[in-house]
Formats: structure tokens, sequence, C-alpha cells
């Protein structure tokens, strides 16, 4: 792997890590596994772009991308809570009509931001040279994320989302309303996909409606590798892992796609592959050793 | 305190697999009571304390807490007046969550819970406080996790959590039946010294005959979903578990449920 291809990959670490804390707030910490991500990353970098595109400063289209997967999020855990449909078919629903949605909001499958303003545009104006720009801003907005995440549910509404996944009944025998709850996190979980999905936007100079495909793969494995290099007994140490996990995976991926055997190369494409034969076996690890050790 | 009017509830009506589970339940519950509940296997007990938490509503009838009626009030809600401890000791608290964290969670019974930090510093020294009267040791392991504590020890924190706050209302549904005899009769030691030191209002369900003659000054027998005895004061102080059996064919004509009767 060249010394760019390697930066390129902790670049994509970083800011689909924002992504990643999302999945862990769903996935681990409620309990709630939410497909929702599929679509609520691409619907960050369609608002994103769009309003970039529309003259708005690109800082403040990051926050209108947030509230907009905020409200995805609600939209699911809505249908899940008042509506008692299945989470995961909840979300489902939600991410497929959030592709038509997104489609919408570009009139178009996609949308270029070649020559447009973007969140690098301060930190070059800085002097930090352009091919760092995003390792920068990535780094600092996924401290920002990180940081806030922690505090967050540190605070008394946070140590409620923590009981809901733990124990429900207990929480709602302490008065706490768990329906608003799950929609409160699963909100707060798609705001922070539709914010990575709205960055990786202004990298990549382009929103598009398929680049949502995969994300809650590779949230998942970026998930469990991080779990099993880095732990996970507190909270806090939980989401740095999980932050730290979504680096290690794309510099995984990066390294697959740099070997050969023989004639033979990985493409981009067999990315989604590979990432889902990683997530079953660290599924069926556990199984496997358990059964290995009981003989 | 507690009145109960006319509460009916039927489980999966108007299905093959209906159940009538509480069959016109009028009780009034004076401030203060402590009242203890027997009844067979299922005689509808859980389910009365469950409309009373709110778990689920009555077909009929109307809860009043309070002088505020609470009937269509969800479960969350009605935790501002009642406080609950289940049977499994897995139940009353979160076990990924510290000792002082459960606690912290508790002391919010019913209130507002906003941005301030989960646990405060100055709850700490309440908590480790409230812990050393339990006597267990838990006093020094404030950040352990709850999921590290035995079932009684889990037990015992779940009884400390539920009475914090004063409750209005305090529900305990075989909160030691899961415990052994000895821990469970400790629990049982502390439940009595927490209800008497805040004067309580409190209904206890139990199996065994003999601590709901001996605890609390108020008995009632269900059965079938109709409450078949309600003896109070004297009455209920010279109560034998003699007496119980007796009074409950006399009621009763037939032998029902003699076993559970009996246990203890
Ligand atoms: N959630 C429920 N769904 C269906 N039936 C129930 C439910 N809870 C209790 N029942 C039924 O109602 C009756 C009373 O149960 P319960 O109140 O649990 O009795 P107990 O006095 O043993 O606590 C039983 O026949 C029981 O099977
Ligand atoms: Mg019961």
């Amino acid at each position: 792997m060249t010394w760019y291809a390697a930066l390129g990959a902790v670049e994509q670490g970083l800011v689909y890590g924002i992504m990643v804390i999302g999945v862990y707030l769903t996935f681990r910490i409620l309990d709630f596994p939410d497909l929702t991500v599929d679509g609520s990353l691409p619907l960050g970098a369609s608002i994103s772009a769009v309003a970039i595109t529309h003259g708005i400063n690109p800082y403040l289209s990051l926050v209108i991308a947030l509230a907009g997967g905020f409200l995805a999020g609600m939209v699911t855990a809505v249908l899940n809570t008042k509506f008692k449909i299945l989470h995961l078919l909840a979300s489902i629903l939600t991410m497929i009509a959030l592709y038509s949605i997104n489609i919408r909001i570009m009139s178009g499958p996609n949308v270029a931001l070649l020559g447009q303003k973007t969140v690098f545009d301060a930190v070059i104006r800085l002097g930090v040279p352009s091919h760092l720009a995003g390792l920068v801003i990535f780094a600092l907005f996924a401290l920002v994320v990180l940081t806030f995440i922690i505090w967050f549910l540190g605070s008394e509404i946070g140590q409620a989302i923590l009981a809901v996944g733990d124990n429900p009944q207990m929480i709602r025998s302490l008065g706490v309303n768990t329906h608003t709850i799950i929609i409160l996190g699963v909100g707060l979980s798609n705001g922070l996909v539709a914010l990575s999905g709205a960055l990786v936007a202004q990298n990549q100079g382009a929103a598009d409606v398929g680049m949502g495909i995969g994300t809650i793969v590779a949230g998942l494995a970026s998930v469990i590798i991080g779990e099993t290099l880095f732990g996970c007994t507190t909270i806090a140490r939980a989401f740095i892992a999980a932050l730290l996990g979504s680096v290690v995976y794309r510099l995984a991926i990066a390294l697959a796609l740099g070997l050969e055997f023989g004639g033979f190369r990985f493409n981009p494409s067999d990315l989604n592959l590979i990432t889902a034969v990683l997530v079953i076996s660290a599924l069926i690890a556990p199984n496997l050793k358990k059964r290995l050790i009981a003989r | 305190m507690i009145s109960l009017e006319g509460i009916v509830k039927y489980f999966h009506k108007g299905s093959v697999n209906e159940v009538f589970a509480l069959d016109n339940i009028d009780l009034q519950i004076d401030e203060g009571d402590f009242v203890t509940v027997i009844g067979s296997n299922g005689a509808g007990k859980s389910t009365l304390l469950n409309c009373i938490a709110g778990v689920f509503f009555p077909d009929s009838g109307k809860i009043i807490i309070n002088q505020q009626d609470v009937t269509g009030w969800p479960e969350y809600k009605r935790a501002k007046l009642i406080s609950r401890v289940f049977q499994d000791p897995l139940l009353g608290t979160c076990p990924s969550a510290t000792i002082e964290q459960n606690m912290a969670l508790a002391s919010l019974r019913g209130k507002r819970r906003g941005l301030g930090r989960g646990v405060k510093g100055r709850d700490r020294d309440k908590f480790r406080e409230e812990l050393r009267h339990l006597g267990l040791g838990l006093d020094a392991r404030l950040l352990d996790k709850v999921g590290l504590l035995s079932g009684g020890q889990r037990q015992a924190l779940t009884m400390l959590m539920a009475t914090m706050l004063k409750p209005d209302v305090l529900l305990l549904d075989e909160h030691i039946a899961a415990l052994d005899p000895k821990t469970a009769n400790q629990i049982l030691q502390l439940t009595q010294e927490i209800i008497d030191q805040g004067k309580l209002t409190t209904l206890m369900i139990t199996h065994n005959m003999n601590h709901a003659i001996r605890f609390g000054n108020r008995l009632i027998m269900l059965h079938q979903g109709s409450i078949l005895l309600d003896l109070r004061g004297e009455e209920k102080a010279n109560l034998t578990v003699r007496d119980l059996l007796a009074e409950f064919y006399k009621t009763q004509g037939e032998e029902l449920a003699l076993d559970s009767l009996l246990l203890g």
C-alpha cells in the first residue's frame, strides 16, 4: 500500500467513523438494528450537495443534512414504536422510501460539486496543504462527534438511553417514556450518518443516490473490528473503539484492494462481498470457538 | 390513598383463550396501609398490581391514587406515584450500568431528565450512605457493574432504589420468591424496615401464608379474580395459618390450591 493510499484510507475511516458512531448507538446501545442508514447517508449527501449548489454555506449545509437524517431516523423509530412494525422492516421501508426522496432532492441520481465551495476551503485558506485538508477536517469532526456522544450519554437523558437498551421494563417503571427515547436515539444516530454522508459528498465532489449501498454492513464491520481490537468495557472506550475500528476497516479494505494473486485482483465493486464475509466470520467466530472448545 | 372501583380485566377477550383475570374488584387502601396479598396461582394477584402500575389498562373500572384519576395514565407516567419491585431480581436493575448509575436513574423516578450529569458528585455520598445501611458491603462498590452482583444483592439494591424517592404506593410482587431462604429473610427484614421508616403505603404479594400474616396491617386473599377475604387490625393480628385455611374452605367449599397455599 502506498503512503498516499494509506492516507486516503485513514481519511475515509475518520469520515465514515462518524457513521459508525451512529450505528453503534442503534445497534449496540439501543439494541435496535437499523438499516435506515443505507438511505440516510446519501440523504445527507444529497441535502448538502443541493444546498451548496444553491449558494448555502457549506457548514450550514451540514446542519441541514444532520436535521434531515434525524428526521429519517425518527420516521423509522415511530413506525416501530407507535405502529408496532418490526425494527428491521421499519428501517427497510424508510430506506427504500429515501431512495426516491434522494432522487427528488437532487432532481436526478446525482449532483456534482465541481468548483463549489466546501468545508475544506476554510482550512486550505489557513495554509493546510490541500491533500491534507480532508484529513484535518474529518479528524476534527470525528473528534467533536465522539466527544459529544460520550458527553451526551453521560447526561441524565443519555443514561436513560443506555437503560432503554439494557432493561426497558425497569426504566419504564422509573418514569421514562421508552418510545420517546428510541425515537430520539434512532434520530440522533441517523443524523450522524447523514452528517457523515454530507462530508463524504463534499470530499469526493459529488452526491450519488447509490453511495449508501452497504453502509450498514461497513458500519457493523467497523463496530465488530473496533470491539475486538480495542474493547468496549466502558461507554467512552466503546465509542473510541468504534471510531478506530472504522479506520482499521478502511485500511484493511485498501490493503485488500492492493493485493494481487497471480493475475487476480479485487475490484472496488468486490468491497461489499469482502465486507459481508468479514462480518459473517466475526458473527460466527464466537460460535465456532465455543464448539471447538466443547470438543 | 388508592381506590379501585369495579376493575374488570380480561386477557384475549373474545378469543378461545379468553381469561377473566379480574372480576369487578373494589378496593380502598388508606395511606400508610401495608397490605399483604395472597391467593393461589393464577388468582389475579399480579394482574391486579399490573393494573395499578399501568402495565395494561383494565377493560372497565377506575383507578384513583392520591385523589388523581390515573386510569388512563400510561405506565411511565404513573411512575411519579408508584414504585415496584418484581419477583425476578434481573428486572429491577440495569446489569451493564454501575451501582451508582442505577441509583442515579432511580433517584430521578418520575422526574424530568435533562442534560445535567447522570451521576452527580454530590449524590455519591448520599448513595454510599444509603448502601452502608444495607450492610452488604455495596458502599465500597459504587463503580461495579450491577451484573456482577448476586440475586440477593440486586434485589436489596432494587428495594433501595424503589424507595429512595418516597413513592405514594409501593408494589411488591413476590419480590423474595426467587431468593434462597436466608437471603429472602434478609430482604424481607429490609423491606419491613424501609416500609416502617417511610410509612409507605404498600401492596405485597406473597405465596407464603406466614409472611402474609406476620407482615402488614391488612391481608387480602384473591381467588379467580375476586377478593375473597379482607382482614385488618385485630382480626388480622390474631390470624393463624389454620384460620386462613378454614376461612378459605368456608367461602369456597372446595379443596383448591391447597399445595400453593400451604407453602411455607
Ligand atoms: N399478559 C397476560 N396475557 C394473557 N394472560 C395473562 C397475562 N397475565 C396474566 N394472565 C392470566 O391471567 C390470570 C391471572 O394471572 P396472574 O395475575 O399472573 O396470577 P397470579 O395471582 O398468580 O399472579 C392467569 O390465568 C394468567 O394466565
Ligand atoms: Mg404472579
